[in-house]
């Protein structure tokens, strides 16, 4: 049995902090969780907190990509926040940059960003 | 000098992994930036072991020169092996549904690379960072 990651509901937004060291099944059930509650809540917006992870590998870096690229054909937007300088210096090195990805250092920022594009 | 095994065998033995080259990385003494880039490069390489070597062992030791300290990993499978070490190497080639960065990521990511493969034999991989 997957455990599972808690996402909130904030208003027309999710969140979802990632707290623990994910293992690649936790990262999976992630993005089916997440696009249920996309669906079920008609998400506008979702930010995802990734300041507890202190590695972020190209399995875990695909499941973010995916995520905001799953989350945009539902019409949702991602965004990604408070990545530790470390893992975003060794994310470029290891060829990942996150292409289409948004992000933003904080939560409060990226509330921010997702709340100035609200109709 | 400190020599340590782990088996790699399911996804979960990845984690473990992580956490063990990160002890590792910090007793070497290595900067936060250098202990993520090893501990990254292991996870990509511990992922190849248990997904395409179909399971194996990680061997940490923790290097004491002179006037330099380090640590360097070894990931030793005996899958299937890799036919062309070149192309395999390349950025975005991929044998199964990865993105195909594991390999040639995890070489940049390290001061030192060396790769054996046999086919049907298996796989090792050896990465050093010193600090």
């Amino acid at each position: 049995m997957a455990e599972h990651i808690p996402i909130l509901r904030i208003g027309e937004h999710l969140l979802v902090s990632i707290q623990v060291d994910l293992h690649d099944q936790m990262a999976l059930q992630l993005q089916d969780d997440l696009t249920a509650a996309i669906q079920r809540h008609s998400a506008h917006g979702v930010l995802i907190d990734i300041s507890a992870l202190e590695v972020v590998d190209s399995f875990i870096g695909r499941m973010i990509s995916d995520i905001s690229g799953m989350g945009r054909i539902l019409g949702a937007r991602t965004v990604v926040v408070g990545m530790r300088p470390a893992v975003a210096i060794t994310l470029v090195e290891l060829g990942l940059s996150l292409p289409g990805v948004e992000t933003a250092l904080t939560i409060e920022r990226g509330m921010a960003q997702l709340r100035a594009e609200e109709p | 000098m400190d020599v340590v095994q782990a088996p790699l065998r399911s996804p979960n033995d990845i984690v473990l992994a992580r956490q063990l080259v990160r002890r590792a990385a910090q007793e070497a003494g290595l900067s936060l930036v250098d202990q993520t880039k090893i501990v990254t490069a292991a996870s990509e390489l511990a992922r190849n072991t248990v997904v395409y070597g179909l399971g194996g062992e990680m061997t940490v030791q923790l290097l004491q020169e002179e006037t330099r300290k380090g640590v360097r990993l070894s990931f030793v499978d005996q899958g299937p092996g890799i036919a062309d070490l070149e192309l395999a190497l390349t950025d975005g080639w991929t044998s199964g549904n990865g993105l195909g960065m594991g390999l040639s990521g995890a070489r940049r990511l390290v001061n030192e690379f060396e790769i054996h493969s046999r086919v049907g034999e298996g796989t090792r991989v050896t990465i050093t960072r010193w600090k």
